[in-house]
């Protein structure tokens, strides 16, 4: 069973880094513009050269 | 062109980066690509660093360097993009929602991974009881799971705990404390077992129920925060802006919002007042129809009170502001708005009604199974562990979830049919209504004036007037400009005081304005010809010209609404502050019989009284400053957006677009919500005629906790689900969103 010395850690480690993720990506403010963010990803227009002045 | 709007209140200042920042409500975007055309349009502007949509609030932030940007220069710039867009503060409500939900989606984040990571220990300690696990074995992944649980319970059950602690002091039952108790009890009889090496331990019961019991608030903060911030929205749409008059006597416009009280502000002819105060100099004609209902004008003069939302037809007021005084009408508003609330705020919602019923059954049984045990010859200890299984198994999982999940529901029903829900309650107070009282003037007719000749006129004509019509801001004009396909206004448009507005399109020159500007006398007064009651508007785009008659009309869906409910035999009234003549013809129009005509505040709010003494539950639907009393002392309350402040505020929900279908709406879906609800409560009720026996007789185990929890859980929000259906009987024959006005529709989608 020494086997579960390090699965464990591994296990929670592992689960506490998604939970780390998910509350930076909610204090990031991902979250607030659900509806944007999928109609963004099809702007082709946001590449930095052809941005005329 | 209206003069630029000052801005400046509503600029944040970052002093460390030096950045400017202001917020925009923005109306007219319907599709995903409006993202990149006002993104792009306004981030190519001299200055500005950053311009970002939210797409799903359609609000726009914009932040700039120093001074190089004027704000209302990024105001003028949508415009032109054919965009209307308002400075835009977050309300205070809005504000501590968004705080709100952002601590409930932390706990639920913490919940659910404590919930996994437990399971994950327990599911091995399951099936190494009935393998062969050593006892060793199973006290560390006790242990771990107590390391998980403690704290993760501790963070995540804050918002049960806080609520659960104010019950008691204030010697409340709510359905926080069982959970709270059931939550507390199951943490730390799991320990006192973990510390014995016991088989058992039920830290996964506790914590998955603070998971479900999480989502749900979440799910139910969520439907809160996007109903309020399509309600702020329209709320900064109005674009109700003021001509503040300095010390100097220098005027500038400025949002309602940035005047305070003290300060005296300019209201030009055509204007509606935006604010409440005395008349300081000045004589004119006001219409204040939104205020008392009287479609009659009235003749003002200095010293005289006036009230927001009173249109402003003769000559120039200058007013200076106040708020509430002794002895107006407004204050007399406030008064009998703060007393019916009172008297509202006692009611008793289901949910709680249900936790006061079943607090004390259940820790009565738990409190039996122990003493049984006891007399039985088991020893303390097994009769104690005994009747904390009880209280576990049940910890009112799914009668804490039968009432919200099915509210997020049926909210979300309600704002798919345009009504905006304000009071989380309102639904179940709905659901009673037996009878339902209209205002008339803003709530069975529209509150602006319609074109009456539609037919008589050129359509080509009819769009260019319209656009133009988008530079003015004089009552009429705007009523005109509703009619626009197109809502991006002319270039250089501008304003003829008193007469109308002009502009020049490819060197045609346009006017809009009265019958004399543009020289239509004769047409003007063979279109009055016919209709009286109508106000007219005169338009000219070169040699051809045009008339538009506007008036007062019912709601395009008004007949068959008030049919409708009539057909489902709610008992129908109108009470108006409007003259006798003008009550009766609506009410003849309608075939309501039951009318009243002429009547205050206090006379709405005695009328009602009457009603309740008979015996019957009243939908208040109005919109008038006169009519917050009486929606604040009905049962239920409904509101048009276009309503009045303190109405507003006092109404359970408000409904946009130009239909009276959304009463029809609220009356169905709320019924059903909340036979949806009670149907919930017995499902729980049945679970726990099940569960509690098993649980008496010491037959529960961790693995039939978590099994009858999460199930019941399951049933119970998949029940809730019915809800977003109305009755049969109360299915509208056609979807409301069709008739909602472009701009509110767009909002609501």
């Amino acid at each position: 069973m020494t086997i579960l010395v390090y699965l464990i850690p591994v296990a929670l480690s592992l689960g506490l880094l998604a939970l780390g993720a998910f509350l930076w990506s909610l204090r990031s403010g991902q979250y607030d513009d659900l509806d944007g963010a999928g109609a963004r990803i099809l702007d082709d227009h946001d590449l930095p050269d052809r941005r005329p002045d | 062109m209206s003069p630029a709007i000052d801005l400046s209140a509503f600029i944040h200042r970052d002093t460390k980066t030096g950045l400017n920042r202001l917020d925009l409500a923005i109306e007219g975007i319907d599709c995903a690509a409006c993202i990149g055309d006002i993104e792009r349009g306004i981030g190519r502007m001299k200055g500005v660093i950053e311009a970002r949509l939210n797409y799903t609030n359609r609000r726009l932030g914009v932040a700039w360097q120093g001074e190089d940007v004027a704000p209302d220069a990024i105001v003028a710039r949508l415009r032109q993009l054919g965009y209307r867009a308002h400075p835009f503060e977050a309300s205070r409500q809005e504000q501590i929602e968004t705080a709100e939900m952002r601590f409930l989606i932390r706990c639920l984040a913490i919940s659910g991974f404590a919930a996994m990571n437990i399971m994950l220990f327990s599911v091995s300690v399951w099936s190494g009881n009935v393998t062969d696990i050593t006892s060793d074995t199973r006290d560390m992944f006790h242990w771990l799971s107590a390391l998980i649980a403690l704290p993760a319970a501790a963070y995540a059950g804050q918002p049960f705990f806080r609520n659960a602690w104010r019950a008691i002091r204030n010697r409340n039952m709510t359905m926080d404390v069982p959970i709270s108790l059931g939550i507390l009890l199951a943490l730390g009889m799991s320990l006192y077992e973990t510390l014995h090496s016991a088989e058992h331990a039920y830290f996964d019961s506790a914590v998955m129920l603070l998971f479900f019991l999480l989502l749900g608030r979440v799910l139910d903060q969520v439907m809160r925060k996007k109903t309020r911030s399509v309600a702020d929205n329209l709320m900064a749409l109005k674009g109700e802006t003021a001509v503040l008059l300095d010390t100097s006597g220098e005027a500038r416009q400025v949002p309602v919002r940035a005047v305070k009280i003290g300060d005296l502000v300019l209201v030009r002819p055509g204007e509606r007042i935006a604010v409440d105060g005395r008349v300081e100099a000045g004589q004119s004609a006001v219409d204040a129809s939104l205020v008392t209902g009287e479609t009659m004008q009235d003749q003002i003069g200095p010293g005289v009170q006036v009230y927001a939302g009173t249109l402003n037809i003769g000559g120039t007021l200058h007013v200076r502001v106040t708020a509430a005084h002794e002895g107006t009408l407004l204050d007399e508003v406030n008064r009998l708005v703060a007393q019916a609330a009172d008297a509202r705020s006692r009611y008793l919602r289901l949910a709680d009604r249900a936790a006061r019923i079943y607090s004390p059954v259940v820790h009565l049984a738990a409190l039996a199974t122990c003493i049984g045990w006891i007399l039985i010859g088991a020893s303390l200890h097994d009769a104690i562990i005994t009747a904390i299984a009880v209280l576990i198994i049940t910890c009112p999982c799914a009668l804490a979830l039968a009432v919200p999940a099915t509210q997020v529901v049926a909210s979300g029903a309600l704002f798919k049919a345009g009504l905006l829900l304000q009071a989380p309650d309102g639904i179940e107070r709905a659901a009673q209504c037996d009878t339902v009282v209209f205002d008339k003037t803003g709530t069975l007719t529209l509150p602006e004036p319609r074109i009456a000749n539609r037919d008589a006129v050129n359509p080509v004509l009819l769009e260019e007037a319209a656009r133009l019509a988008l530079s003015s801001r004089h009552p009429l004009a705007m009523a005109l400009s509703a009619e626009a396909h197109r809502r991006a206004p002319f270039e250089d448009a501008e304003e003829v005081t008193g007469e109308g507005i002009r502009a020049v399109v490819d060197g045609v020159e346009y006017r809009l304005g009265s019958a004399s500007f543009c020289e239509a006398e004769t047409m003007a007064a063979a279109a009055l010809g016919t209709q009286r009651d109508a106000s007219l508007i005169a338009f000219r785009r070169g040699d051809e010209c045009a008339v538009f008659l506007l008036k007062q009309a019912l709601r395009p869906d008004a007949a068959e609404t008030v049919a409708r409910l009539r057909a489902k035999n709610y008992a129908l009234a109108i009470l108006s502050g409007d003259n006798e003549a003008a009550v009766a013809q609506v009410a003849r129009a309608l075939g309501i019989a039951e009318w009243k005509s002429g009547l205050k505040p206090a006379d709405k709010i005695a009328a009602l009284a009457t009603l309740k003494r008979d015996g019957r539950r009243v939908l208040m639907v109005g919109d008038g400053l006169n009519d917050a009393p009486a929606l604040a002392a009905a049962h239920a309350s409904l509101s048009p957006v276009s309503a009045a402040h303190v109405a507003h505020a006092s109404a359970d929900a408000l409904f946009i677009g130009e239909g009276l279908a959304p009463v029809d709406a609220m009356l169905g879906l709320s019924r059903k919500a909340v036979r949806v609800m009670k149907d919930n409560l017995w499902i729980a009720v049945v679970y726990n005629l099940i569960a509690v026996p098993l649980a008496v007789f010491g037959h529960v185990t961790p693995l039939i906790a978590a099994a009858a929890m999460s199930g019941s859980s399951i049933i119970v929000t998949l029940s809730a689900l019915r809800a977003s259906q109305p009755m049969r009987a109360a299915l509208p024959s056609h979807p409301v969103a069709t008739r909602a006005p472009r701009s509110e529709a767009r909002l609501a989608s």
